[in-house]
């Protein structure tokens, strides 16, 4: 009984934390683009401008939720749906400190490779009912950098899954207690980096929104709570591979002094900043440079970071 | 080539530490409720009404300026007092429509339309906007001061004959031989 009461605290806690920051971000993110845009940044409303999204939400939500005549209205419903819902899913196996995880399921690297697969829906229905070209061609992008991408991020884990010897993330991060696997694997690493950046399609490869071209895209029919979702999925995204960093790459919870908690946290918020900082600085590639970097430098380099690993380990044995 | 776009790579990273670099730059934004921008002295801002040196109304209502606004937000209506002076009986100025191009103030003969500095006029009702001569009016003379329209204007009102005001020439005598 106890232990239910505990499943479920634990459940709408996580829920909750996560929803308050994909909330929270969208003050950080705009505060911090302004800092390094020499602005300031929202500023006004609350301390420090700290209440903007509470004013964001009462506005989207008081918007009018239009969906065009020519879309296709159940499926243009569904859609955003599906990828708030698909991140979410993910942050279940995420291990947030010994003991505060949902569910401790020993195959976690490969349900959240599942998971953020399944996230291609999400944008690639989205676009594809809005009854719009521009739409199409941003989910057409979308599923074709998400696709490229989703092959070497899974791959660039596989460095650590060996080390560790484990698919669970509870596991991986506890193999990480001597030494955090950044700086055997480097590489893995790097790869994971570029390819989260391109899996959440935050700029600099946000070739499926592509403001300037594309008009925003996959969600430019979207209004009210609907492009909410998008974005909160968006944000959503961007905690979960900053977490998944934290997580695979940089020992998890592991840190002196502090407690647990609050290390994978400051961990996942140095991630979070680094991709702000990424989209305050980099222009976007063009598309076919997006797509050759991928499949002609990140997959031969996470190719041969397994090949490396492996007869490492098997030459140590 | 291919060590050039190895080069590349770093010239990312550095992009990324200078753009770090400017969260401690100073900001150039100027924050505006609490501080005030400089505003020039021959600012457009809001529009208003002057009075002579003695207090009395400029404004003649000769309607050039509604006939010089490109808007058409200036509305009046021109009436005469007991003493023939002529004054407008409703001076009216709809600011949801003005564009500030100070038209009306280099059509008015006698300094009476004045743009000031002033243009803090938001309000929540836009019918507000729409300012009546007694918001217009001010009670000094406004950029040009010991101006008195009536005093150098050569018209003849009641208590002032043609000439007997400053700067004035008593009239030419057209009948009259002398040079």
């Amino acid at each position: 009984m106890s232990q239910t009461v505990i499943h479920l605290i634990m459940v709408f806690g996580v829920l909750g934390v996560m929803m308050s920051i994909a909330a929270g971000l969208i003050w950080v993110e705009r505060r911090l683009l302004g800092l390094w845009q020499d602005r300031y940044g929202p500023n006004r409303v609350g301390p420090l401008g700290m209440l903007q999204p509470l004013a964001d939400v009462i506005k989207i939500l008081a918007k009018e939720d239009w969906v065009p005549p020519f879309a296709d209205r159940p499926v243009f419903t569904l859609a955003p749906a599906i990828v708030v819902i698909t991140v979410l899913l993910v942050f279940a196996v995420m291990p947030f400190a010994p003991g505060i995880v949902v569910a401790d399921l020993n195959i976690g690297v490969l349900y959240f490779l599942a998971m953020s697969s399944l996230g291609v829906y999400s944008v690639a229905l989205g676009g594809w009912a809005s009854g719009n070209k521009y739409s199409l061609i941003g989910a057409l992008r979308a599923s074709a950098q998400m696709i490229s991408y989703e092959v070497f991020m899974g791959l660039s884990i596989m460095g650590v899954v060996m080390m560790s010897g484990s698919f669970d993330l509870r596991r991986i991060v506890e193999a990480q207690r001597g030494l955090w696997y950044i700086v055997p694997q480097f590489i893995g690493f790097a790869v994971f980096l570029v390819a989260g950046v391109a899996e959440t399609h935050r700029l600099p490869f946000d070739l499926p929104e592509a403001e300037s071209e594309l008009v925003a895209g996959f969600h430019s029919e979207y209004s009210g709570m609907k492009f909410g979702l998008f974005f909160v999925g968006e944000y959503l995204g961007i905690t979960l591979i900053s977490m998944l960093i934290t997580t695979l790459f940089l020992g998890g919870w592991y840190g002196p002094v502090l407690p647990p908690v609050v290390w994978f946290f400051i961990k996942t918020f140095f991630f979070i900043g680094f991709f702000i900082l990424l989209r305050a600085a980099l222009p976007r590639p063009r598309y076919d440079q997006l797509i050759r970097i991928g499949w002609k430098l990140m997959l031969p380099l996470s190719l041969l970071n397994i090949v490396v690993t492996g007869g490492i380990m098997l030459a140590a044995r | 080539m291919k060590g050039k776009k190895l080069l590349g790579m770093f010239s990312i990273l550095k992009t990324l530490w200078v753009v770090f670099l400017h969260l401690f730059k100073r900001k150039v934004t100027v924050l505006y409720p609490e501080e005030k921008p400089y505003i020039p002295p021959r600012w457009r801002g809001r529009i208003i009404l002057s009075r002579d040196p003695d207090g009395a109304e400029r404004c003649v209502a000769c309607y050039l300026c509604a006939a010089a606004c490109p808007v058409d937000c200036i509305s009046l209506q021109a009436t005469e007092d007991e003493y023939g002076r002529r004054y407008p009986e409703f001076f009216r100025i709809n600011f949801s429509r003005c564009i500030f191009c100070g038209y009306c103030e280099e059509a008015c003969p006698t300094y009476a339309i004045q743009l000031t500095t002033d243009f803090e006029m938001s309000e929540y009702n836009r019918q507000n906007l729409v300012y009546e001569k007694e918001d217009l009016l001010i009670s000094g003379t406004g950029k040009y001061h010991g101006y008195n329209f009536y005093k150098v204007a050569g018209l003849s009102i009641k208590g002032k004959e043609k000439g007997e005001g400053e700067n004035e020439l008593p009239p030419v005598d057209v009948k009259g031989l002398m040079p």
